[in-house]
């Protein structure tokens, strides 16, 4: 089972959870699982047509999936997948 | 830049602990007098910058705010004190490095960094730091700095999470490689609704200021391709690589923007700044309103959007607690036959919500404007503001 870990600004819509272990061969069927298991987490992470949004980076370890197989990229049960995020916060 | 020239005797004995440090010395405490770096915000992570860039003796920092101090800002930006609420962050910011070191020569920006002025102020400058607080301010001066070849050291917080890299440096990636495009408005919270811990922007505008030094001096590893994460809860710091986009509309091989674009309209944001220019919404009812709703004894219901923990420090008598990330599956608890007013703390969440009843079916439901903050400003200021 890959590790999938939550960002405090979607941990929200993820029973407040910070990772959660989940199967997938891939990162498509990981992320797959992960909205399966959290409903809410779908809108946040996916467009209307099923793309992973342009403002959500996802990683496999410490790599990022867009210089890999991006949707396809195998994931092995010892990987950590993380979701990140953009945030703005700084001065107020 | 001037060349550099030499220092003081005064200034011999207040960097006396750099100068014997074979990695800084009398070659580098000359580099840092004979650097320029310019602060984008004074607040969280503004503050702790300025503070030790000029301690360790940056020889001209540029500081960027039009905001004002107030009591909210002090749990965590640490140039300001009490004493300053109600004066210009800028002068109250100035003051205190002027205090930790007079060396410094200080030059004071009374903006909002904008299209029209950012190429103008960032040009003086040898690097620029972004310690803003919106996504528009943070794509403008990320390509700024792509245009004008200066780094852009990023740093960003949000609760006990943080950020941190360097972007903009020749070669290596940018804000725009990592994050092509920003959040929608709203769906990503500020730190004036999603909170902060107090302690987290000294953490991550350190890392900043330490990677300024760093490539003022030539020393080091910079944090370039690197994407610090930090989480002050697990106490773990993680690295994630960055690449430069060869695809990147600004920094890319072939790129599409060669000059500053609308940032407020890029970030789908309306044209002006504030809350004043908020659109009211057909739906939308006045705390006032709802006052006299209440008053009168008119048949609907009140709900609370907020979480419990907010609700704990105040609340308005009748209304229900229904935290927003609830209000989808405990919607059954709600009469739907009656009119539903909505409000959280500013009127952000509590829209989230009515749009989230009107998509279930809800008919009659209408969103509290300002929140429970203009509840206390315009029907009962006995309500604490946070």
């Amino acid at each position: 089972m890959a590790k999938v870990l939550i960002p405090t600004p979607l941990r929200q819509f993820a029973d407040k959870k910070d990772s959660v272990e989940l199967t997938g061969a891939t990162v498509a069927e990981v992320l797959g699982a992960l909205t399966t298991q959290f409903p809410s987490l779908k809108k946040q992470l996916f467009t209307d047509e099923g793309k992973l949004r342009s403002f959500v980076n996802v990683y496999l370890n410490d790599e990022d999936i867009r210089y890999m197989q991006k949707d396809a990229t195998p994931v092995a049960a010892t990987d950590t997948l993380s979701i990140v995020p953009s945030i703005a916060g700084g001065a107020q | 830049m001037n060349t550099p020239a030499s220092l003081t005797k005064e200034e011999i004995l207040r960097y006396s602990r750099h100068l014997i440090m074979p990695e800084v010395g009398m070659e580098g405490q000359l580099k840092l007098k004979n650097a320029s770096i310019l602060l984008v915000g004074t607040g969280g992570l503004g503050a702790p910058l300025g503070m030790y860039l000029a301690a360790a003796g940056i020889g001209r920092i540029g500081l960027v705010d039009f905001d004002v101090v107030d009591a909210t800002n002090l749990h965590r930006q640490v140039i300001h004190g009490t004493k300053d609420i109600g004066r210009k962050k800028l002068d109250s910011a100035a003051d205190t490095i002027a205090d930790i070191n007079p060396n410094v020569k200080i030059e004071k920006y009374d903006v909002l960094l904008t299209s029209e002025n950012a190429m103008e102020i960032c040009a003086n400058y040898d690097l620029i730091i972004d310690g803003t607080d919106n996504f528009p301010t943070r794509y403008l001066v990320n390509d700024v700095c792509v245009l004008l070849k200066k780094p852009n050291v990023y740093g960003s917080i949000f609760r006990f999470e943080g950020q941190a890299t360097v972007f903009a440096t020749d070669g290596g990636p940018c804000y725009r490689c990592l994050y092509p495009e920003p959040p929608p408005p709203g769906l990503v919270p500020s730190c004036a609704e999603g909170g902060v811990l107090g302690i987290l922007p000294g953490t991550i505008g350190l890392i900043q200021a330490t990677e300024a030094i760093k490539l003022i001096l030539g020393v080091g590893e910079p944090l370039i391709g690197r994407l610090v994460l930090y989480d002050a809860l697990a106490m773990k710091f993680r690295e994630l690589k960055l690449r430069r986009n060869p695809e990147c509309p600004v920094c890319g091989d072939n790129p599409t923007v060669t000059q500053l674009i609308d940032y407020e309209q890029f970030c789908g944001l309306p044209q002006h700044e504030g809350p004043a220019a908020a659109e009211v919404n057909e739906g939308d009812v006045d705390p006032v309103e709802v006052k006299a709703m209440l008053d009168r004894g008119d048949d609907f219901i009140l709900i609370d959007v907020r979480e419990q923990h907010e609700y704990l420090i105040c609340s308005i008598p009748t209304a229900k607690l229904i935290p927003l990330g609830d209000v989808a599956k405990r919607a059954s608890e709600i009469d739907s036959s009656k009119l539903v007013v909505a409000h959280c703390k500013m009127g952000g969440r509590s829209a989230k919500a009515v749009a989230q009843l009107k998509e279930l079916g809800f008919k009659k439901v209408r969103n509290m404007t300002g929140g429970i903050t203009a509840w206390s400003d315009k029907v009962d200021p006995s309500v604490p503001k946070y």
